[in-house]
Protein backbone atom coordinates (compact mmCIF):
# COMPACT_ATOMS: atom_id res chain seq x y z
CA UNK A 1 0.00 0.00 0.00
CA UNK A 2 2.47 2.75 1.21
CA UNK A 3 5.02 1.33 -1.60
CA UNK A 4 2.73 1.76 -4.48
CA UNK A 5 1.48 5.64 -2.91
CA UNK A 6 5.33 6.31 -2.86
CA UNK A 7 5.92 4.68 -6.60
CA UNK A 8 3.00 7.12 -7.58
CA UNK A 9 4.27 10.10 -5.64
CA UNK A 10 7.32 9.31 -7.64
CA UNK A 11 5.03 9.97 -10.84
CA UNK A 12 3.94 13.65 -10.00
CA UNK A 13 6.37 16.43 -11.23
CA UNK A 14 7.77 18.48 -9.45
CA UNK A 15 5.70 21.64 -11.25
CA UNK A 16 2.60 20.04 -9.49
CA UNK A 17 3.74 21.23 -6.74
CA UNK A 18 3.97 24.93 -7.89
CA UNK A 19 0.68 24.56 -9.65
CA UNK A 20 -0.62 23.88 -6.11
CA UNK A 21 1.33 26.39 -4.21
CA UNK A 22 0.30 29.15 -6.55
CA UNK A 23 -3.44 28.39 -5.95
CA UNK A 24 -3.69 30.62 -2.65
CA UNK A 25 -2.17 33.93 -4.87
CA UNK A 26 -4.36 32.70 -7.61
CA UNK A 27 -7.62 33.46 -5.36
CA UNK A 28 -6.34 36.34 -3.59
CA UNK A 29 -5.31 37.73 -6.71
CA UNK A 30 -9.30 36.87 -8.10
CA UNK A 31 -10.65 38.02 -4.57
CA UNK A 32 -8.52 41.78 -4.82
CA UNK A 33 -10.15 41.89 -8.63
CA UNK A 34 -13.45 41.15 -7.88
CA UNK A 35 -13.57 43.42 -4.81
CA UNK A 36 -14.12 40.82 -2.49
CA UNK A 37 -11.66 41.67 0.25
CA UNK A 38 -13.94 43.52 2.33
CA UNK A 39 -13.78 46.72 4.20
CA UNK A 40 -9.93 46.57 4.19
CA UNK A 41 -8.40 45.30 1.63
CA UNK A 42 -4.45 46.02 2.52
CA UNK A 43 -5.07 43.92 5.66
CA UNK A 44 -6.38 40.80 4.48
CA UNK A 45 -3.64 40.70 1.74
CA UNK A 46 -0.77 41.36 3.87
CA UNK A 47 -2.54 38.62 6.01
CA UNK A 48 -3.35 35.99 3.41
CA UNK A 49 0.00 36.50 2.09
CA UNK A 50 1.69 35.79 5.80
CA UNK A 51 -0.47 32.98 6.89
CA UNK A 52 0.08 31.17 3.31
CA UNK A 53 3.90 31.31 3.71
CA UNK A 54 3.93 29.83 7.47
CA UNK A 55 0.97 27.20 5.82
CA UNK A 56 3.79 26.27 3.43
CA UNK A 57 6.52 26.62 6.14
CA UNK A 58 4.63 23.63 7.93
CA UNK A 59 4.15 21.47 4.87
CA UNK A 60 8.53 21.46 4.30
CA UNK A 61 8.69 21.12 7.90
CA UNK A 62 6.48 18.30 7.44
CA UNK A 63 8.61 16.15 4.74
CA UNK A 64 10.97 14.48 7.11
CA UNK A 65 8.79 13.79 10.24
CA UNK A 66 6.10 12.14 7.52
CA UNK A 67 9.22 10.06 6.00
CA UNK A 68 10.57 8.69 9.37
CA UNK A 69 7.21 8.07 10.83
CA UNK A 70 5.15 6.70 7.75
CA UNK A 71 7.93 6.08 5.19
CA UNK A 72 5.94 8.15 2.93
CA UNK A 73 8.44 9.83 0.50
CA UNK A 74 8.12 13.79 -0.14
CA UNK A 75 11.36 14.48 -0.17
CA UNK A 76 11.99 15.51 -4.08
CA UNK A 77 8.77 18.15 -3.49
CA UNK A 78 10.59 19.47 -0.17
CA UNK A 79 12.74 22.20 -2.03
CA UNK A 80 9.55 23.65 -3.87
CA UNK A 81 7.62 23.72 -0.71
CA UNK A 82 10.27 25.57 0.90
CA UNK A 83 10.58 27.67 -2.32
CA UNK A 84 6.66 28.56 -2.41
CA UNK A 85 7.04 29.05 1.21
CA UNK A 86 9.59 31.71 0.78
CA UNK A 87 7.65 33.64 -2.07
CA UNK A 88 4.63 34.07 0.22
CA UNK A 89 6.88 35.43 3.02
CA UNK A 90 8.51 37.81 0.16
CA UNK A 91 5.03 38.69 -0.68
CA UNK A 92 3.87 39.47 2.51
CA UNK A 93 6.88 41.99 2.92
CA UNK A 94 5.90 43.30 -0.17
CA UNK A 95 2.79 43.73 0.85
CA UNK A 96 3.64 45.64 4.22
CA UNK A 97 6.00 47.55 2.56
CA UNK A 98 3.97 48.81 -0.63
CA UNK A 99 0.27 48.93 0.30
CA UNK A 100 0.20 49.37 4.77
CA UNK A 101 3.30 51.49 5.15
CA UNK A 102 3.04 52.84 1.64
CA UNK A 103 7.14 53.48 1.36
CA UNK A 104 7.46 55.61 4.45
CA UNK A 105 10.74 54.41 4.83
CA UNK A 106 12.19 56.17 7.97
CA UNK A 107 8.91 54.46 10.24
CA UNK A 108 9.82 50.99 8.74
CA UNK A 109 12.91 51.56 9.58
CA UNK A 110 12.54 52.69 12.56
CA UNK A 111 10.25 49.87 13.71
CA UNK A 112 11.96 46.93 12.14
CA UNK A 113 14.44 48.33 14.52
CA UNK A 114 12.87 48.24 17.60
CA UNK A 115 8.95 46.46 17.50
CA UNK A 116 10.26 42.70 18.52
CA UNK A 117 7.50 41.07 16.22
CA UNK A 118 8.74 42.92 13.17
CA UNK A 119 12.25 42.30 14.58
CA UNK A 120 11.38 38.24 14.56
CA UNK A 121 9.24 38.62 10.91
CA UNK A 122 12.62 40.15 9.20
CA UNK A 123 15.02 37.61 10.93
CA UNK A 124 12.76 34.99 10.24
CA UNK A 125 13.00 36.45 6.59
CA UNK A 126 16.04 36.87 6.41
CA UNK A 127 16.71 33.28 7.11
CA UNK A 128 14.31 32.07 4.70
CA UNK A 129 16.04 34.05 1.97
CA UNK A 130 19.36 32.93 2.43
CA UNK A 131 17.60 29.21 2.41
CA UNK A 132 16.20 29.79 -0.89
CA UNK A 133 19.38 31.54 -2.24
CA UNK A 134 21.03 28.48 -1.64
CA UNK A 135 18.46 25.91 -2.52
CA UNK A 136 19.86 25.32 -5.56
CA UNK A 137 21.70 21.88 -6.46
CA UNK A 138 24.81 24.20 -7.50
CA UNK A 139 24.99 25.85 -3.65
CA UNK A 140 24.60 22.10 -2.49
CA UNK A 141 27.67 20.79 -4.01
CA UNK A 142 29.92 23.51 -3.65
CA UNK A 143 28.72 24.27 0.12
CA UNK A 144 29.16 20.57 1.44
CA UNK A 145 29.04 20.56 5.32
CA UNK A 146 28.08 23.78 5.45
CA UNK A 147 25.02 23.56 3.16
CA UNK A 148 23.64 21.39 5.94
CA UNK A 149 24.10 23.62 9.06
CA UNK A 150 23.48 26.42 7.24
CA UNK A 151 19.72 24.77 6.36
CA UNK A 152 18.98 23.90 9.89
CA UNK A 153 18.10 27.70 10.33
CA UNK A 154 14.82 27.20 8.97
CA UNK A 155 13.99 26.00 12.63
CA UNK A 156 14.43 29.11 13.87
CA UNK A 157 13.15 30.79 10.98
CA UNK A 158 9.59 28.80 11.76
CA UNK A 159 9.70 29.40 15.38
CA UNK A 160 10.40 33.28 14.77
CA UNK A 161 7.76 33.69 12.20
CA UNK A 162 5.00 32.02 14.42
CA UNK A 163 5.75 34.35 17.55
CA UNK A 164 5.77 37.12 15.03
CA UNK A 165 2.50 36.08 14.11
CA UNK A 166 1.02 35.69 17.67
CA UNK A 167 2.93 38.84 18.91
CA UNK A 168 1.30 41.27 16.26
CA UNK A 169 -2.08 40.35 17.55
CA UNK A 170 -3.48 42.34 20.40
CA UNK A 171 -4.82 39.10 22.31
CA UNK A 172 -3.94 35.41 22.21
CA UNK A 173 -6.12 33.79 19.58
CA UNK A 174 -6.15 30.28 19.33
CA UNK A 175 -5.52 30.08 15.57
CA UNK A 176 -1.83 31.23 15.58
CA UNK A 177 -1.18 29.20 19.32
CA UNK A 178 -1.84 26.08 17.19
CA UNK A 179 0.53 27.01 14.59
CA UNK A 180 3.10 28.07 17.34
CA UNK A 181 2.44 24.23 18.73
CA UNK A 182 2.42 22.60 15.47
CA UNK A 183 6.06 24.37 14.59
CA UNK A 184 6.89 22.67 17.57
CA UNK A 185 5.57 19.58 17.62
CA UNK A 186 7.24 18.99 13.96
CA UNK A 187 10.33 20.11 15.22
CA UNK A 188 10.29 18.27 18.45
CA UNK A 189 10.15 14.98 16.17
CA UNK A 190 13.20 15.82 15.09
CA UNK A 191 14.87 15.58 18.99
CA UNK A 192 13.13 12.65 19.20
CA UNK A 193 14.62 10.56 16.77
CA UNK A 194 17.59 11.41 15.47
CA UNK A 195 18.81 9.31 12.81
CA UNK A 196 22.04 10.50 10.78
CA UNK A 197 20.60 9.54 7.36
CA UNK A 198 17.53 12.06 6.69
CA UNK A 199 18.94 15.32 6.82
CA UNK A 200 18.65 18.30 4.94
CA UNK A 201 21.12 16.38 2.38
CA UNK A 202 18.07 14.62 0.73
CA UNK A 203 16.76 17.38 -0.63
CA UNK A 204 19.34 17.32 -3.36
CA UNK A 205 18.02 13.96 -4.56
CA UNK A 206 16.52 13.63 -7.50
CA UNK A 207 13.85 10.89 -8.53
CA UNK A 208 14.84 7.94 -9.47
CA UNK B 1 -38.18 52.95 13.54
CA UNK B 2 -35.01 52.92 11.64
CA UNK B 3 -34.52 56.10 10.64
CA UNK B 4 -33.29 58.87 13.10
CA UNK B 5 -32.73 62.52 12.81
CA UNK B 6 -30.24 64.50 14.50
CA UNK B 7 -29.19 68.15 15.01
CA UNK B 8 -25.89 69.01 12.85
CA UNK B 9 -23.33 70.16 15.24
CA UNK B 10 -20.47 72.59 15.32
CA UNK B 11 -18.29 69.89 16.90
CA UNK B 12 -18.53 67.76 13.68
CA UNK B 13 -15.55 66.93 11.06
CA UNK B 14 -16.06 68.30 7.83
CA UNK B 15 -13.70 65.59 6.68
CA UNK B 16 -15.37 63.30 4.60
CA UNK B 17 -17.23 59.79 6.62
CA UNK B 18 -16.58 56.17 6.18
CA UNK B 19 -19.23 54.54 4.03
CA UNK B 20 -21.87 52.60 6.23
CA UNK B 21 -20.65 49.72 4.50
CA UNK B 22 -17.35 49.90 6.07
CA UNK B 23 -18.62 51.18 9.23
CA UNK B 24 -20.59 48.14 10.12
CA UNK B 25 -18.38 45.98 8.46
CA UNK B 26 -14.64 46.21 10.21
CA UNK B 27 -15.30 46.60 13.71
CA UNK B 28 -13.64 45.04 17.23
CA UNK B 29 -15.78 44.04 19.30
CA UNK B 30 -14.26 40.85 21.24
CA UNK B 31 -17.55 40.21 23.17
CA UNK B 32 -18.56 38.36 19.16
CA UNK B 33 -14.95 37.51 18.38
CA UNK B 34 -11.74 38.52 17.39
CA UNK B 35 -12.26 38.77 13.60
CA UNK B 36 -13.03 42.09 12.50
CA UNK B 37 -16.14 40.75 10.73
CA UNK B 38 -17.19 38.55 12.90
CA UNK B 39 -19.00 41.40 15.01
CA UNK B 40 -21.42 42.19 11.44
CA UNK B 41 -21.70 37.98 11.69
CA UNK B 42 -22.50 37.34 14.40
CA UNK B 43 -24.01 40.69 16.94
CA UNK B 44 -27.64 39.55 16.07
CA UNK B 45 -28.08 37.70 18.51
CA UNK B 46 -27.54 40.38 20.91
CA UNK B 47 -31.20 41.43 21.93
CA UNK B 48 -31.28 45.16 22.23
CA UNK B 49 -34.81 45.91 23.45
CA UNK B 50 -35.75 46.56 26.00
CA UNK B 51 -32.38 48.15 27.47
CA UNK B 52 -31.96 49.92 30.26
CA UNK B 53 -28.62 51.37 32.10
CA UNK B 54 -27.65 51.31 35.79
CA UNK B 55 -26.22 54.52 36.89
CA UNK B 56 -25.33 54.13 40.77
CA UNK B 57 -22.46 55.36 42.67
CA UNK B 58 -22.41 58.77 43.62
CA UNK B 59 -25.46 60.12 42.09
CA UNK B 60 -28.33 61.35 43.73
CA UNK B 61 -30.96 59.97 41.29
CA UNK B 62 -29.00 56.22 41.43
CA UNK B 63 -31.74 53.93 39.58
CA UNK B 64 -32.11 51.55 36.70
CA UNK B 65 -32.61 54.20 33.08
CA UNK B 66 -34.55 53.06 29.59
CA UNK B 67 -32.10 54.09 26.90
CA UNK B 68 -35.53 56.09 24.97
CA UNK B 69 -35.08 58.17 28.47
CA UNK B 70 -31.25 59.02 28.38
CA UNK B 71 -31.39 59.67 24.74
CA UNK B 72 -34.69 61.40 23.40
CA UNK B 73 -34.92 61.29 19.88
CA UNK B 74 -35.39 64.96 19.84
CA UNK B 75 -32.23 65.57 21.32
CA UNK B 76 -30.45 63.33 19.08
CA UNK B 77 -27.23 65.41 17.44
CA UNK B 78 -25.24 64.48 14.41
CA UNK B 79 -21.55 64.16 15.88
CA UNK B 80 -19.11 63.38 12.60
CA UNK B 81 -15.91 62.21 14.56
CA UNK B 82 -12.70 60.97 13.64
CA UNK B 83 -11.90 57.44 15.44
CA UNK B 84 -8.36 56.52 15.23
CA UNK B 85 -8.04 52.36 16.65
CA UNK B 86 -5.24 51.72 18.91
CA UNK B 87 -4.31 49.20 16.38
CA UNK B 88 -2.95 52.18 13.62
CA UNK B 89 -6.40 52.38 11.59
CA UNK B 90 -8.92 55.35 11.35
CA UNK B 91 -12.16 56.39 10.22
CA UNK B 92 -14.92 59.08 9.98
CA UNK B 93 -18.13 58.29 11.35
CA UNK B 94 -21.06 60.17 11.67
CA UNK B 95 -22.77 59.26 15.01
CA UNK B 96 -26.40 60.14 16.40
CA UNK B 97 -26.25 60.82 19.88
CA UNK B 98 -26.54 63.40 23.10
CA UNK B 99 -23.48 64.49 25.23
CA UNK B 100 -22.76 62.08 28.55
CA UNK B 101 -22.84 65.38 30.34
CA UNK B 102 -26.55 65.80 30.10
CA UNK B 103 -27.76 62.40 30.80
CA UNK B 104 -25.01 62.53 34.16
CA UNK B 105 -26.78 65.40 34.74
CA UNK B 106 -30.20 63.16 34.87
CA UNK B 107 -28.74 61.49 37.66
CA UNK B 108 -27.58 64.23 39.66
CA UNK B 109 -23.72 63.82 39.85
CA UNK B 110 -22.34 64.21 43.80
CA UNK B 111 -19.84 66.36 44.69
CA UNK B 112 -16.86 63.94 45.45
CA UNK B 113 -17.02 62.24 41.87
CA UNK B 114 -13.92 62.23 40.70
CA UNK B 115 -14.45 59.06 38.05
CA UNK B 116 -16.64 57.43 36.21
CA UNK B 117 -17.14 53.46 35.54
CA UNK B 118 -18.85 51.91 32.33
CA UNK B 119 -19.83 48.09 31.85
CA UNK B 120 -21.04 46.28 28.62
CA UNK B 121 -23.50 43.51 29.31
CA UNK B 122 -21.70 40.34 30.16
CA UNK B 123 -23.84 37.44 28.55
CA UNK B 124 -22.08 34.76 26.88
CA UNK B 125 -26.07 33.56 25.47
CA UNK B 126 -26.17 36.70 23.65
CA UNK B 127 -22.12 37.75 23.21
CA UNK B 128 -20.96 34.19 21.88
CA UNK B 129 -17.14 35.52 22.04
CA UNK B 130 -17.18 36.10 25.79
CA UNK B 131 -17.04 32.15 25.79
CA UNK B 132 -13.50 32.85 24.78
CA UNK B 133 -11.50 34.38 27.56
CA UNK B 134 -8.96 36.86 25.65
CA UNK B 135 -10.79 39.79 27.94
CA UNK B 136 -12.12 39.52 31.23
CA UNK B 137 -15.20 39.70 31.00
CA UNK B 138 -17.01 42.26 31.75
CA UNK B 139 -15.75 44.68 29.28
CA UNK B 140 -14.92 47.94 31.24
CA UNK B 141 -13.74 51.51 30.75
CA UNK B 142 -13.59 54.67 32.70
CA UNK B 143 -13.30 58.55 32.23
CA UNK B 144 -11.71 61.11 34.41
CA UNK B 145 -15.08 63.28 35.45
CA UNK B 146 -13.71 66.27 33.48
CA UNK B 147 -13.47 63.89 30.28
CA UNK B 148 -16.57 62.72 30.92
CA UNK B 149 -18.44 66.00 31.06
CA UNK B 150 -16.73 67.63 28.54
CA UNK B 151 -18.97 68.62 25.26
CA UNK B 152 -16.87 66.02 22.61
CA UNK B 153 -17.79 63.19 24.83
CA UNK B 154 -21.19 62.07 23.59
CA UNK B 155 -23.88 58.64 24.45
CA UNK B 156 -24.38 57.22 20.81
CA UNK B 157 -27.28 55.11 19.51
CA UNK B 158 -27.10 55.60 15.94
CA UNK B 159 -25.30 56.62 12.96
CA UNK B 160 -25.65 57.34 9.48
CA UNK B 161 -29.34 58.56 10.69
CA UNK B 162 -30.18 54.92 11.16
CA UNK B 163 -30.37 53.16 14.59
CA UNK B 164 -27.21 52.05 15.82
CA UNK B 165 -26.09 48.49 14.34
CA UNK B 166 -25.77 45.89 16.95
CA UNK B 167 -21.87 45.29 15.75
CA UNK B 168 -21.05 49.00 16.63
CA UNK B 169 -22.32 49.06 19.90
CA UNK B 170 -25.92 48.74 20.22
CA UNK B 171 -28.44 50.04 21.76
CA UNK B 172 -26.12 53.28 23.28
CA UNK B 173 -22.21 53.32 23.61
CA UNK B 174 -20.00 55.77 24.41
CA UNK B 175 -18.05 57.53 21.66
CA UNK B 176 -14.79 60.06 22.72
CA UNK B 177 -13.23 61.28 20.01
CA UNK B 178 -9.99 62.09 21.12
CA UNK B 179 -9.09 58.81 22.84
CA UNK B 180 -7.87 55.22 21.41
CA UNK B 181 -11.14 53.60 19.62
CA UNK B 182 -11.22 51.04 22.41
CA UNK B 183 -12.42 53.81 25.13
CA UNK B 184 -15.34 53.73 23.77
CA UNK B 185 -17.03 51.27 25.02
CA UNK B 186 -20.41 49.34 23.86
CA UNK B 187 -23.50 47.89 24.61
CA UNK B 188 -23.46 50.03 27.97
CA UNK B 189 -25.31 48.17 30.65
CA UNK B 190 -24.11 50.30 33.45
CA UNK B 191 -22.73 53.78 34.62
CA UNK B 192 -21.09 54.07 38.34
CA UNK B 193 -20.09 57.70 39.41
CA UNK B 194 -16.91 57.23 41.91
CA UNK B 195 -14.01 58.58 43.37
CA UNK B 196 -11.68 56.19 42.77
CA UNK B 197 -9.84 55.84 39.60
CA UNK B 198 -11.89 52.42 37.59
CA UNK B 199 -10.12 49.28 36.46
CA UNK B 200 -10.40 49.44 32.69
CA UNK B 201 -10.08 45.68 30.65
CA UNK B 202 -7.46 46.34 28.68
CA UNK B 203 -5.06 48.20 31.28
CA UNK B 204 -6.38 45.11 32.96
CA UNK B 205 -4.54 42.67 30.38
CA UNK B 206 -1.47 44.61 29.52
CA UNK B 207 -0.88 47.38 31.63
CA UNK B 208 2.47 48.11 30.08
CA UNK B 209 0.84 48.79 26.48
CA UNK B 210 -2.55 50.22 27.24
CA UNK B 211 -3.48 52.71 30.00
CA UNK B 212 -6.04 54.67 31.81
CA UNK B 213 -5.72 57.89 29.72
CA UNK B 214 -5.53 55.94 26.15
CA UNK B 215 -5.32 58.91 24.25
CA UNK B 216 -4.84 59.35 20.97
CA UNK B 217 -0.96 60.72 20.71
CA UNK B 218 1.26 60.26 18.08
CA UNK B 219 4.46 61.18 20.09
CA UNK B 220 3.62 57.99 22.60
CA UNK B 221 4.21 54.72 20.60
CA UNK B 222 2.37 51.57 21.73
CA UNK B 223 5.16 49.28 22.74
CA UNK B 224 4.89 46.43 20.08
CA UNK B 225 4.15 49.23 16.78
CA UNK B 226 4.08 52.97 16.27
CA UNK B 227 1.26 55.17 16.56
CA UNK B 228 2.85 58.15 14.27
CA UNK B 229 0.62 57.25 11.23
CA UNK B 230 -2.56 55.92 10.31
CA UNK B 231 -4.14 54.11 7.55
CA UNK B 232 -7.35 55.49 6.65
CA UNK B 233 -9.99 52.69 6.10
CA UNK B 234 -12.05 52.52 2.63
CA UNK B 235 -8.76 54.67 0.96
CA UNK B 236 -8.24 51.76 -1.23
CA UNK B 237 -4.94 49.26 -1.68
CA UNK B 238 -2.88 52.60 -2.41
CA UNK B 239 -4.24 54.78 -0.11
CA UNK B 240 -1.05 54.85 2.19
CA UNK B 241 -0.80 56.60 5.51
CA UNK B 242 -1.31 60.22 7.35
CA UNK B 243 0.21 61.93 10.27
CA UNK B 244 -1.69 61.10 13.19
CA UNK B 245 -2.67 64.21 14.90
CA UNK B 246 -2.10 64.92 18.65
CA UNK B 247 -5.47 63.99 20.25
CA UNK B 248 -7.11 62.74 17.18
CA UNK B 249 -7.12 66.29 16.14
CA UNK B 250 -8.96 67.64 18.82
CA UNK B 251 -6.23 69.06 20.76
CA UNK B 252 -7.92 72.62 20.30
CA UNK B 253 -10.71 71.36 22.72
CA UNK B 254 -9.37 68.95 24.96
CA UNK B 255 -5.34 69.73 25.45
CA UNK B 256 -6.40 71.83 28.67
CA UNK B 257 -7.74 68.63 30.17
CA UNK B 258 -4.10 67.55 30.99
CA UNK B 259 -2.21 70.58 31.12
CA UNK B 260 1.05 69.54 33.50
CA UNK B 261 0.58 65.94 32.73
CA UNK B 262 3.59 63.85 31.64
CA UNK B 263 1.50 62.13 28.56
CA UNK B 264 4.17 59.77 28.21
CA UNK B 265 4.09 58.62 31.86
CA UNK B 266 -0.04 58.73 31.72
CA UNK B 267 -0.70 57.07 28.27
Amino acid sequence: MLQQLNRWVRHVPVWAVWLLGSIPLGLLAWDTLQGQLGVDPVRDIEHRLGRTAIYFLLATLAVTPLLRLTRLNLMRFRQALGLICFSYAACHLAAWVVFDMAFLWTQMLGDVAKRPYLVFGMLGFVMLLALAVTSNRFSIRRMGARWRQLHRLVYPAAILAAVHWLWALKVWESWPLTILVAVLVLLGLRLLRKTPRAGPMTVARRPG
Amino acid sequence: ALGLGGKPSGLSTDETPNSFEDITNYNNFYEFGTGKTDPAQYAGSLKTAPWSVQIDGMVDRPGSYGVEDLTPEAALEERVYRLRCVEGWSMVIPWLGVPLAGVLGKAGVQPGAKYVAFRTLHDPEQMPGQRSRVIDWPYREGLRLDEAMHPLTILATGLYGRVLPNQNGAPIRLVVPWKYGFKSIKSLVSITLTDKQPQTSWQMLQPGEYGFYANVNPQVDHPRWSQATERRIGSGLFGGRQETLMFNGYGDQVAGLYAGMDLAKHY
